[in-house]
């Protein structure tokens, strides 16, 4: 089975800038509420784009230790 | 999977334009402020950083050239990207937007002969001459204009060095405006979940 990653937004460091969810090939993120990104689980593929373009760094990809 | 494309992916012209026109003439400055109060309005009526997000040009340039591997792609320093810095560059850049307000001032009063030139990063004066033409309005306007236009390359050059350095938009980590809106937001949404608790306390009783 496949190793399944998603993106984990880290929202205390998060600024909000959006730069993740232009470069989501899922539209799985959307900035909520101008404070934070929140990822789309159900929509996240794994391809860890916007954990390369986020400029805080606040993104990380998390492997998911079962079929989620 | 490509986005399709909006009208207002291609905001980044916009901004480069602004620096070109503010080359020519220097009265062209004055648009920037379109860039100070859209980001505080929209954050303040809808509570978004929609500004951020989708129409800022200067985010959109760094992403672009970052795009053209001009970008090292590095995580930025800890400190950056700290609450100390956010806040304090916030406070720095805007009594340095205060002071710059301050000379305009003294322009204005007569105290101080209009200085044609661009301050760079605070500190470094660049003859700026061949974009004024005289103003149809007080030497003030002329004053702000110069002032202002210091105020936005400073922050373009800052937004470069840390493209190349570090990721494309690390500008966004630690841009002023960008800390205030997403500061007026979360005042928006304390107060808003304030309300909800106060609401459903009501309803409980």
């Amino acid at each position: 089975m496949p190793i399944k990653r998603k993106a984990r937004v880290n929202r205390r460091e998060c600024v909000a800038c959006g730069c993740c969810a232009a470069v989501c090939p899922k539209k799985a993120i959307s900035i909520e509420h101008g404070v934070y990104a929140d990822v789309d689980e159900t929509k996240c593929v794994g391809c860890s784009r916007c954990a390369l373009e986020c400029p805080a760094s606040a993104i990380h990809m998390e492997v998911m230790s079962h079929e989620a | 999977m490509k986005h399709k494309r909006h009208w207002y992916d291609y905001l980044w012209i916009v901004s480069v334009l602004y620096l070109i026109a503010g080359f020519f003439n220097i009265l062209f400055a004055w648009l920037g402020l379109l860039c100070f109060f859209i980001p505080l309005l929209i954050a303040a009526i809808s509570g978004s950083k929609a500004y951020c997000n989708r129409y800022c040009g200067r985010g959109q340039l760094f992403a672009r050239l970052g795009g053209l591997g001009m970008s090292r792609r590095k995580d930025v320093p800890r400190f950056l990207k700290s609450p100390y810095f956010r806040y304090g560059f916030l406070i720095f850049f805007f009594a340095m937007f205060f002071l710059m307000l301050w000379n305009t001032y003294l322009v204005f009063a007569g105290a101080k002969d209009l200085s044609q030139v661009v301050t760079l990063l605070w500190t470094f004066q660049v003859p700026w001459h061949w974009a004024y033409h005289g103003t149809l309005f007080s030497q003030r306007v002329a004053q702000f204009a110069f002032g202002f236009y210091s105020v936005m390359l400073t922050s373009t050059v800052l937004g470069l060095v840390t493209m190349i350095l570090f990721k494309p938009r690390s500008w966004c980590v630690y841009c002023p405006m960008g800390t205030m809106t997403q500061l007026i937001c979360k005042a928006r949404l304390v107060t808003s979940s304030q309300k909800e608790e106060s609401h459903t306390d009501i309803m409980k009783m």
